[in-house]
């Protein structure tokens, strides 16, 4: 058996973003014995890169806003696929949650009168984002980090140790769940990157709060850590994903140059006076404003632009079509071989505003080109294209507790969980989700793992993740680094059983190959041949990625590390593919060429993914109804557009009555 | 392929142990040393020739200017000046130049001022001598204890050169007056006075203590609009105090000079009106 | 596009020692740093060990020194360098290493321990906390700060003196007293927590010389210096060296009694 380090706590936390370092705190007031674990070092998670706000009906802008409207909001943006009690519950506590960072020390931009300022966004009614500049994400995750230490340093005050009752563990991977011999969670497997030794944690309570999936893309405005890690270790412990085929793509993602592929150009470069080009100059967006919203947009040039000065009078340009009509756009007109030069169109805003303006109106997108990219924005226009941006889809959770359907102490929050945000996201929705439901998480989970359940870890599945881990260095090599005791582990692990024949694979190309799959064929615009392909490549993938090899040892290894996560995004990518295929109809962020209109019958049905052997299985749910109250907050004429029939009888019979 | 770098033989700094394993003291490429080596010059230029002026007691005044640092005179042994800046506070006894006797304070201020600080320290004790380069000094205490603790005191000087701003602007008053001390005229001395003081005053109110005291202090500025403004001003300034530390140091100097080129008749002051 | 050849040399090694290693690399238009060792790692040397996230300059992650100077690897453009310039890329040197272009940082998240955290007013609940905007500004400045620790990098006071680093905070974790002792609200005085006594007796303020090479080095361009800890030693001056202040509290503490 191979000797690993073991450690316990009542609650281990997989990830320190916002959802993760909400849940831990939560847990410790709990009164549990919480440790986090993230894979980068504490207060680099990809929460800093969100940038518009945190949506929360305070009312501190205009007074007319509630968590009604708040509610009625998200449930549009998702198309009405959300987990409606999580959207209730989201817009309900979200104020709350945003007041309680400013008791640990968060500033946010405030109003003349000395409240939380809060600024519009798409798809919000009222003025509803509180922020900090462009950099909110970061003003949220540092003070849950700096509340993080707050409370180790009363710790320390009162029992000498900082570390007793939280703990991070940074730079460490979790590679496995494992449970006990009854399916109950009971603890983790991980391997520091530092050193490549491996740790066990033992708890009973464990939460996922990873975030989500866009390495597993070409383009994308994720960071590295963005490999799918929690779904994939959800799927191996037993539990199901849903909503896996909508990714929110962004349509204004950076394609050039390299340095700056997939980085977000944000929306108000748009809703500032930024158009949008092909490569013949022509303003291509008015040839895409789809039947529906004829009547919102302008139709000419001159008008649209009048709209800036003047928007009570006339219409608005269409470059401020919704996320996913202006995407498709782009797409479309790339395909037509319009396209930039770098595979892209021209954004442009240094033919529409003096310099100056620019500088004034768009600091930081000013500053971010200059800085990254070389680029005077103020001189030559941007190329842009869609960028992967969100998963909507995640961990199937209990709305209230953020539990796992099917693993007992097994929890989720943050976007590594699904349905709260249905088909699509709305802008300022991700960062009150992570602090609603990672407080939730953090409570649940602590009070679960306090009521005394849970068994012990089983020897075998800690020798297995050893083995799975050590697989990528070969069966033959000593190459485990300088910790002797693990030295062993090698001979046991290596590559599996299948004697995959075929030359070793290196891991980057492998993720190369991926991520281009992804890109082309489940990217923003999807069709059934394309999709089906993508199985096969993916199942190609996965049999090489058998054959990974890396070089070196074990201490900070890029190459190793980047083998252990190919398995997540491999096991994210398939889900992602197979739930876009058997979803025929366009909803949110998925949208099918061969079924261009969203289909009431969909609206009840959600795809579940779960692991079938090697591959994913789908499974077809229906939704739980919606409280009819909730469905009491919109028009009759509204709700016509989005339930299925069989919805709306019951719905009838209800109002009749 | 590979430069060898040995684990060296020293261990501190950079070369402590633990630390990436690198010989070179730093690897900039570029002249990180012209900075520095600027600095040291300028300020050095600067100490000869105002250490030779303030001793000279000789030259510094050609009615109806007065040298700056000259003034106010606070011995007998000062040349008389017509409505000048001639207080005789230390009476007969003082025998060497006057100017000493002033210098301290305008010295003292510049010398204890966070701008200067920075630029001796780099200049010329190296520490550090640019960013990233390693210090050559063994230990290092900062201004944590005796003499470099008296560095504290900036803001004595700052009040203490408040009032000798003011003298020099009553100097520069005087310098609408002829040779013969008739008023309403002016000559390019006039000129030069005025430059320096508006320097010598930008330079002053851009102290960061004088910043700190408008209202850097205060935790609500929202309860204090006036004094919120204020500081909003100074630190407007504050953000050029490098740049008003130089040219004021050199109006100062250029100020001294004319009136000494006066004085020894090498040059006539051109007169407006 | 063009592409050429790059002469790089990345220091390899580990805490037992290492060297500076040459490898030529392609390079393409537009391209960064973090780029051109993501190539290397991709095509060279997969192992090659260093620390990224975001690519975007808002993480913090790839801290290293370039050419001997500080800088983020990802904010670094290809541009800036002739093109047969011999670029060395070195791991941050006031920190241990741990391989390759990693460093250990856990000084930093200790000195981090040490400031104590924000102390909420007593007596106004969530939701009841009144700001101006222009109280909050300072210090939204200094949270402007990614934590990428190339000010506590290049700081002489530890970088050359590692004797000090017990003393001495660094400018990042002064600046963070300096940020919450103009938090508006912040409520430690009342608590009987003196930050500013503090700044100077415990985070060793009084080591820092001025000589502004943290703001130099600041990717985020905080005036660390003449922001946080200029006016941290003014404030340190105000309780400990200045007369004026002396006499007006003393006479305000007459007025009081």
């Amino acid at each position: 058996m191979t000797h690993v380090e073991r450690e316990q706590w009542d609650v281990v936390v997989v990830g320190a973003g916002g959802a993760g370092l909400r849940a831990a705190i939560e847990a410790r007031r709990a009164g549990a014995r919480t440790a986090v674990i993230c894979k980068s070092l504490f207060g680099k998670a990809h929460t800093v890169m969100a940038e518009g706000g945190i949506a929360a009906s305070m009312a501190n802008v205009h007074p007319q806003d509630d968590w009604k409207t708040h509610f009625r909001d998200t449930m549009r943006g998702g198309k009405f696929l959300n987990q409606w009690r999580m959207a209730e519950l989201h817009a309900q506590e979200a104020p709350e949650r945003v007041w309680e960072l400013e008791t640990w020390g968060a500033l946010f931009d405030r109003t003349p009168d000395g409240r939380i300022s809060q600024r519009n966004f798409g798809g919000h009614e009222y003025p509803r984002l509180a922020h900090v500049g462009d950099r909110t994400g970061l003003e949220l995750l540092r003070t849950l980090q700096q509340r993080s230490v707050g409370l180790q340093q009363e710790d320390h005050r009162e029992t000498g140790d900082h570390e007793g009752r939280l703990k991070v563990f940074q730079e460490f991977t979790v590679t496995r769940i494992l449970k006990d011999g009854d399916g109950r969670v009971s603890g983790v497997f991980c391997y520091e990157r530092e050193s490549g030794r491996f740790l066990v944690l033992e708890a009973p309570a464990v939460v996922l709060a990873t975030g989500g999936i866009g390495k597993s893309f070409k383009v994308t405005s994720n960071s590295w850590e963005y490999t799918g890690d929690g779904h994939a270790l959800a799927l191996l412990a037993g539990a199901p994903l849903v909503n896996m085929e909508f990714v929110q793509f962004h349509p204004t993602g950076m394609v050039w140059p390299p340095s700056v592929k997939g980085i977000l150009v944000t929306e108000s470069v748009r809703g500032d006076g930024g158009v949008l080009r092909n490569s013949e100059g022509r303003r291509f967006m008015f040839d895409y404003v789809p039947d529906v919203f004829k009547e919102k947009y302008a139709e000419t040039e001159e008008e649209g632009d009048r709209w800036y000065e003047d928007p009570d009078h006339n219409r608005r340009p269409p470059e401020l079509l919704p996320r996913d009509e202006v995407a498709r756009a782009i797409n479309s007109e790339v395909k037509a071989g319009r396209g930039s030069p770098h595979g892209g169109v021209f954004l442009d805003v240094s033919t529409r505003m003096p310099a100056e303006t620019i500088r004034r109106r768009l600091p930081s997108m000013y500053h971010q080109f200059k800085e990254l990219a070389d680029v005077d924005i103020t001189a030559e226009a941007m190329e842009v294209g869609p960028t992967c941006h969100y998963v909507m889809g995640g961990v199937n959770v209990d709305s209230e507790t953020a539990a796992t359907v099917g693993v007992p102490g097994l929890f989720a929050a943050g976007e590594v969980a699904g349905g709260m945000h249905g088909s699509n996201r709305l802008g300022g929705n991700s960062l009150s989700d992570l602090l609603v439901f990672g407080r939730r998480a953090g409570l649940y989970a602590a009070q679960y793992a306090l009521s005394g359940v849970g068994g012990g870890i089983v020897a075998a599945d800690v020798d297995a993740a050893a083995a799975e881990a050590l697989a990528p260095f070969g069966s033959a090599s000593g190459a485990s680094g300088g910790h002797g005791a693990e030295r062993n582990a090698d001979a046991s692990g290596g590559r599996g059983p299948e004697g995959d024949a075929g030359p070793p694979e290196n891991p980057y190309t492998l993720h190369q190959e991926l991520q281009q799959t992804m890109n082309d064929l489940v990217g923003i615009i999807r069709r059934e041949g394309e999709m089906a392909e993508a199985l096969d490549r993916i199942a190609a993938l996965r049999a090489r990625a058998r054959r990974v090899t890396v070089e070196g040892h074990r201490q900070f290894n890029p190459g190793w590390h980047l083998a252990l996560d190919l398995r997540n995004m491999l096991l994210v990518g398939e889900c992602v593919a197979r739930a876009a295929l058997e979803r025929t109809e366009s909803r949110g962020g998925h949208t099918r060429e061969d079924y261009p209109a969203m289909d009431r019958a969909w609206r009840p049905v959600n795809l579940l993914c779960r692991l079938d052997g090697d591959g994913i299985a789908l499974e077809r749910t229906r939704t739980e109804p919606i409280r009819p109250d909730l469905l009491a907050l919109f028009e009759q004429d509204e709700l016509a557009k989005y339930l299925a029939e069989e919805e709306l009888e019951g719905l009838e019979g209800s109002h009749g009555a | 392929m590979a430069t060898g770098t040995e684990p060296p033989g020293s261990t501190t700094g950079v070369r402590s142990p633990g630390r990436a394993a690198i010989a070179a003291r730093h690897l900039r490429t570029d002249r990180w040393w012209l900075s520095p080596a600027a600095t040291a010059a300028g300020l050095l230029a600067f100490v000869v020739y105002s250490t030779w002026r303030a001793f000279a007691n000789a030259d510094y005044y050609a009615a109806p200017y007065v040298s700056p640092f000259y003034s106010p005179c606070l011995a007998e042994n000062c040349v008389p000046m017509e409505d000048g800046p001639n207080w005789e506070i230390f009476g007969s006894w003082w025998g060497l130049s006057p100017a000493l006797l002033i210098l301290v304070f305008p010295l003292g201020f510049r010398l204890t001022c966070y701008y200067y600080r920075k630029a001796y320290y780099r200049g010329f004790w190296a520490s550090p001598p640019a960013c990233a380069v390693a210090e050559p000094h063994a230990s290092y205490s900062g201004e944590t204890r005796f003499p470099l603790l008296l560095q504290n005191l900036h803001r004595y000087f700052f009040y203490a050169a408040l009032p000798v701003a003011g003298i020099l602007t009553y100097d520069t008053v005087l310098t609408f007056r002829n040779a013969d001390y008739a008023w309403g005229h002016a000559g390019l001395g006039t000129l030069i006075f005025l430059v320096n003081i508006a320097l010598i005053w930008a330079y002053t109110l851009s102290c960061h203590s004088c910043r700190h005291i408008v209202g850097g202090r205060l935790k609500h500025f929202s309860k204090h609009p006036v004094r919120y403004r204020l500081w909003t001003w100074v630190g407007r300034l504050n953000a050029r105090h490098m740049l008003l530390a130089w040219s004021s140091l050199i109006s100062v100097a250029l100020c001294d000079l004319y009136v000494y080129l006066l004085a020894t008749g090498t040059f006539d002051d051109p007169r407006f009106f | 596009m063009s592409t050429y050849d790059a002469r790089f040399r990345v220091w390899r090694g580990d805490v037992d020692g290492g060297e500076l290693t040459d490898y030529t690399v392609e390079v393409h238009d537009g391209e960064v740093v973090l780029d051109v060792v993501h190539r290397l790692q991709a095509t060279q040397t997969p192992d090659l060990a260093v620390r990224w996230n975001c690519k975007a300059g808002k993480c913090g992650s790839c801290s290293a020194e370039i050419n001997g100077r500080p800088r983020l690897l990802c904010m670094t453009r290809m541009s800036v360098f002739a093109r047969d310039e011999v670029i060395t890329v070195t791991p941050m040197r006031a920190f241990p290493v741990v391989r390759d272009l990693v460093t250990d940082v856990s000084f930093n998240y200790a000195k981090a321990r040490e400031i104590p955290a924000f102390v909420p007013p007593a007596g106004v609940g969530p939701g009841e906390y009144r700001m101006r905007q222009e109280d909050v500004e300072r210090s939204q400045e200094f949270r402007k700060c990614i934590e990428c620790f190339l000010c506590q990098d290049t700081c002489h006071v530890v970088r050359d003196h590692e004797e000090n680093k017990g003393a001495f905070a660094g400018p990042r974790f002064l600046m963070r007293v300096a940020e919450l002792d103009m938090h508006p609200l912040d409520a430690a005085e009342e608590a009987g927590l003196d930050r500013r006594r503090t700044a100077q007796e415990e985070h060793g303020l009084g080591y820092c010389n001025i000589t502004k090479c943290c703001t130099e080095v600041c990717p985020e361009s905080i005036h660390i210096t003449d922001n946080a800890l200029i006016p941290m030693k003014e404030r340190v001056v105000d309780r400990k060296y200045d007369p004026l202040v002396w006499l007006g509290n003393t006479i305000r503490r007459r007025k009081t009694t």
